[in-house]
């Protein structure tokens, strides 16, 4: 059975992949480029003002590698909000390609895995190139940084999950515009990428504590700097797999209600 | 068959019935107020953490002339004219698109005595309506945070319906030349480089000559600039140079859009 369930999901993802190899062109400036000009205006422009007042702030490491990792992270929700939130809808509303799946064996979580697979690959492919690009530039203190990546995927899965299964219960797409206003874009600026979060006035400081974004970049800015501590670190990877786990069990239920009522 | 072909042919530079795809488009956003209200807090978000976070970092500016300046209130004018420029963007191309690939909205409407000029105009004019209302509340945070310097920030919600219009203008004509979404990368490959490079977070003289030149002459540069002296004080007769720019623009792009829209419509 658990067999079925993996080469079922293995071919959704294939069809998502085939879908794209004719369509990747398109997501060139939005995936690669933007991440890199935000790293040169952010880090490398805005850095060297940062760096010529002090760095003190961030215990001694220049701007650049400071927000290298976090910037890592906050790529990786991005594309994954991004093709969590219209695919699926298209998928259920505009091409209904999810219902022609479900009528033959495919079930509707299998459909959703692989979606979910698809978006994995989406980030993983993105980010690679990025780290790529960071370590080029000097952004990244250690080598361990590289170990960004697979804590970009699981940034980009906590998060991706449950926005299918808010996008599997949507009857239009104005619900996408509060996701990216009042989720994404606050979680990119104040989920500590740019600064340390304790720069926030408290109760906002908690509300970033909350958000799986800060648990990613703090994961990926450890690594990057060696500061890595063994109990908060076990304790950001827990809670974004706890949003993994918990999205997906809720977007396979939202969407086997939506396909099948 | 006069009256028929006055009416088919685009009569460019002359006031019409633009208004009431105004009204029409006023009529439809009163079932979404909410998406339109939310449209206020993204440039708030960016200016609190750019601004407030982020300027802890930086610490205090010293601009070209020698005046000392917070970071805060030296991003806060960029914030405000890369939002102006953001919306005009959004709502000229995506929205336009939409409307007349996937709608057809303007297919209906050119059956009734509307022209092309007038959807052209309506829809400029519409988008104007709305960014002028982010931009004045934006002002107004600007001003609640005591990042307003100067009296001549009264003219700085006029100013920003100029960035509006010359934005709105191009994102139109531009529209009409699109053939599927994959083209729109190609807004954003205009759009976001001068969001983030046209003297938003830094000093535009942090630049080496050839790439600072090349700043200067993009169109947000010349909002930013003109924000920014309204802002912070240092008005200078050249910002007239800045805002001859803008109107330059937004005409040309506002001719360009009817013609094609007639074409594109009337075949």
């Amino acid at each position: 059975m658990a067999v079925l369930a993996v080469e079922n999901g293995r071919r959704q993802f294939d069809y998502w992949l085939t879908v794209y190899k004719r369509t990747w062109k398109g997501s060139l400036v939005s995936s690669f480029l933007l991440p890199l000009l935000y790293l040169a205006a952010m880090g490398i422009g805005l850095g060297s003002f940062v760096d010529d007042n002090g760095t003190g702030a961030l215990g001694g490491v220049s701007y650049l590698q400071f927000i290298a990792p976090g910037l890592l992270a906050a790529t990786a929700l991005q594309i994954a909000v991004a093709e969590s939130t219209y695919p699926v809808m298209g998928g259920i509303k505009w091409h209904k390609t999810y219902f022609s799946m479900i009528s033959t064996p495919l079930r509707p979580a299998d459909v959703m895995y692989g979606q979910l697979a698809f978006i994995a690959f989406r980030v993983v492919t993105t980010c690679a190139v990025f780290v790529a690009v960071i370590a080029a530039f000097g952004g990244l203190k250690t080598a361990w940084g590289v170990l960004g990546l697979p804590v970009a995927l699981l940034v980009g899965l906590a998060v991706s999950a449950p926005v299918c299964a808010y996008a599997a219960t949507l009857d239009n797409d104005s619900g996408f515009a509060m996701v990216f206003r009042f989720g994404v874009i606050p979680a990119f600026l104040f989920s500590g990428a740019f600064f340390p979060v304790s720069q926030l006035p408290n109760w906002i400081e908690w509300l970033a504590y909350l958000s799986p974004l800060w648990h990613g970049v703090e994961l990926s800015r450890d690594l990057s700097l060696g500061t890595v501590e063994l109990l908060p670190a076990l304790g950001n990877l827990a809670y974004l797999s706890a949003w993994f786990v918990v999205g997906t069990w809720l977007a396979v239920r939202a969407l086997t209600r939506r396909l099948i009522s | 068959m006069a009256t028929l072909t006055a009416r088919v042919i685009p009569l460019p530079i002359k006031p019409g019935n633009g208004r009431t795809l105004v009204e029409r488009n006023f009529l439809v956003y009163r079932r979404s107020w909410i998406v339109f209200v939310s449209g206020f807090f993204e440039p708030v978000f960016y200016l609190l953490s750019i601004g407030i976070g982020v300027a802890q970092l930086v610490g205090d500016f010293t601009l070209a002339d020698g005046t000392k300046i917070g970071y805060a209130a030296f991003v806060a004018p960029a914030m405000l004219a890369s939002s102006a420029m953001n919306g005009a963007i959004f709502d000229s191309t995506y929205n336009i698109f939409f409307r007349m690939k996937y709608a057809r909205l303007y297919d209906s409407m050119l059956a009734t005595p509307l022209r092309p000029w007038d959807v052209a105009t309506g829809e400029v004019t519409w988008a104007l309506l709305r960014g002028a209302c982010y931009s004045a509340m934006f002002i107004l945070v600007m001003l609640v945070l005591g990042l307003i310097q100067s009296w001549w920030a009264l003219l700085a919600l006029p100013v920003a319906v100029l960035l509006g219009y010359a934005f709105a203008g191009a994102g139109m004509a531009l529209t009409t030349f699109m053939r599927s979404w994959q083209d729109f990368e190609f807004v954003q490959l205009a759009t976001m480089p001068m969001f983030l490079f046209s003297a938003t977070f830094y000093p535009v003289e942090t630049y080496p000559g050839y790439i600072r030149w090349l700043v200067e002459i993009t169109p947000l540069y010349q909002g930013v600039a003109l924000e920014r002296a309204l802002t912070t004080g240092a008005v200078s007769w050249t910002l007239l140079i800045n805002a001859l720019y803008l109107a330059v623009m937004g005409t040309a792009g506002m001719y360009v859009a009817s013609r094609r829209l007639g074409k594109l419509l009337l075949k």
